[in-house]
């Protein structure tokens, strides 16, 4: 079973969390102007890698909340949890040692609507 | 290749047994074939053998990252259905069916198809009425579905326990389909490479493709290899839980997800469990391997990986329903579990089917339900393959149906919550 951390309340078991698919997945702004290809690639393809995967979790037993995660798929390890809003972690090559970022009360409770989600 | 028979039997044995020959080849990368099979799994060898054996393409390779049988092959529960609810899905896998029944004297290989009857349970008025409509579609189609009391359900498999005052979930019926059953899965990889090999495929092992290379065109030329370059024309990807990494080799993105799936065995016990029972709504999903092991099939775990793994709880799941519905097992201890990596489509039905690319022809998708079409996958991909357009079965099966919104949505289809 995994170790998740949630970046709003911390350690917890996997039990307590819904994995929620790929992340920063981006919704069309102006969705009348997007062709059907891209419509196919937004809802369907996914990337899917042997390797680092950034996805979406939610602490539905916990804070409720959505975070973002990048894993290691190969062996399931978590290199690093941050909020939504935040850029992807650069957590190629030897940086792929990073661990899960420390606990602390900034931006408790925010919740950023810039940049990628 | 030495033909098993009777006699054969007898011949040999009266020699003790030191005359078998390896039962294939265990060749060596030829600089260019006429068409490559990337997975040495029962689908990519059951495409080679049907190249060689229908379409007459006896130059083929069939690439194994590991050897034959070492994956998906070996980690399944080897439950064979065909009572899906769409009529391409119930084709689909209906004609794999077909080819099961006489897959052993096809191969001259025991692959031990058993048709023992797969037995869906159900357990409330919804259960009811879905099971009883795809029975109803099922024979519409041609495909055998029947509707059991629970009491019937009871006489089909003696352990299940019906005495709904001791369950949170009774049995209220269950949906019969009696040409469904299992196979030996070791078997089947075995029996398709040692037929393919006589007639003069190659199968490679220890050999991982590293790149998909193409021309100025777009084209497919050949593959990189560990074990050097190959020339051809003609390549099947059938990578089941790795094929997303090896599409995207020729740059092709697929739409699929790759889980572990779990499954599990117990201790061997003497015959007890005579058929397959599945239940949807509690998920348990169990059956007893001729060696006497109670085969049991687990859950996806929620998250995309390739570990091979899965989590203990998803095995654990599955335990709950099972001694519920077998209370007489209880008492079991399970050998081993493990997992293995399917990949899965967003409508849960497979891709047979030629790619955007050249050349390049793609079987994967297969999710959870992956052996049961094994030989009907091969011999699909085969023809896609050689004549370059698919059979009008696997035609609905392709990768622009979720382009074009033509899904067949069998998400429902297994006892395995997905």
């Amino acid at each position: 079973m995994l170790l998740i951390h949630c970046p709003y309340c911390g350690p917890r078991s996997e039990l307590e969390f819904r994995y929620a698919g790929e992340a920063h997945v981006v919704r069309a702004e102006t969705p009348s102007e997007v062709g059907t290809d891209d419509w196919t690639d937004f809802l369907y393809h996914r990337s899917n890698p042997r390797g680092l995967h950034a996805e979406r979790w939610r602490h539905i037993h916990g804070c409720a909340r959505f975070f973002n995660a990048v894993r290691d798929t190969r062996d399931d390890s978590f290199k690093a949890t941050y909020k939504v809003g935040e850029a992807r972690p650069q957590l190629e090559g030897a940086a792929v040692e990073a661990q899960a970022p420390a606990l602390s009360g900034d931006n408790l409770g925010t919740w950023s609507t810039e940049g990628e989600r | 290749m030495q033909r098993f028979s009777g006699f054969q039997l007898v011949a040999k044995a009266l020699k003790s047994n030191r005359e078998w020959r390896s039962q294939w080849r265990d060749a060596a990368p030829k600089a260019e074939y006429d068409a490559v099979i990337i997975g040495g799994g029962g689908h990519g060898l059951a495409a080679a053998y049907y190249l060689a054996k229908e379409h007459g393409i006896t130059n083929v390779a069939v690439l194994e990252k590991g050897w034959i049988g070492g994956g998906n092959t070996g980690r399944n529960t080897t439950i064979i259905r065909s009572n899906y609810l769409f009529e391409e899905s119930a084709a689909l896998y209906d004609h794999a069916v077909k080819l099961w029944e006489g897959l052993s004297q096809d191969l001259n290989y025991n692959v031990m198809y058993s048709a023992r009857g797969v037995l869906m349970l159900a357990h409330n008025i919804h259960d009811v009425q879905v099971f009883k409509r795809h029975v109803h579609a099922n024979r519409l189609a041609g495909v055998d579905n029947e509707w059991l009391s629970a009491q019937e359900c009871q006489e089909f498999c003696p352990p299940l326990n019906i005495d709904a005052s001791t369950m949170r979930y009774p049995v209220l019926g269950g949906a019969l389909q009696r040409r469904g059953g299992t196979a030996r899965h070791d078997a089947v990889a075995w029996g398709y490479a040692r037929a393919a090999s006589d007639r003069g495929v190659d199968i490679i092992q220890n050999c991982e493709v590293t790149a998909i290379e193409r021309d100025a065109s777009g084209a497919v030329t050949g593959v990189q290899t560990s074990r050097g370059p190959i020339r051809t024309r003609k390549i099947g990807v059938s990578a089941a839980g790795n094929s997303s990494v090896v599409m995207s080799m020729a740059g092709v993105r697929m739409p699929l997800e790759s889980y572990p799936l779990q499954a599990l065995v117990s201790e061997p016990i003497k015959p007890i469990f005579p058929c397959v029972v599945m239940s949807n709504t509690i998920h348990a999903y169990i059956s007893q391997s001729d060696k006497g092991e109670l085969v049991i099939g687990a859950g996806t775990d929620a998250y995309t990986s390739y570990t091979q793994r899965g989590g203990l709880h998803i095995a654990n799941h599955t335990l709950d329903a099972i001694c519920e519905l077998f209370p007489q097992f209880r008492r079991m201890r399970m050998l081993r579990n493990w997992g293995g990596i399917v990949d899965v489509t967003p409508d849960r039905s497979p891709i047979i089917a030629k790619t955007p690319v050249k050349g390049l022809y793609v079987n994967c998708g297969w999710g959870t339900g992956g052996f049961k079409a094994t030989p009907g996958a091969g011999n699909l991909l085969a023809h896609t393959i050689a004549r370059d357009e698919p059979h009008p079965i696997n035609a609905p099966f392709t990768i622009e149906r979720f382009r074009d919104g033509v899904l067949i949505d069998e998400a429902a289809a297994a006892a395995v919550a997905h």
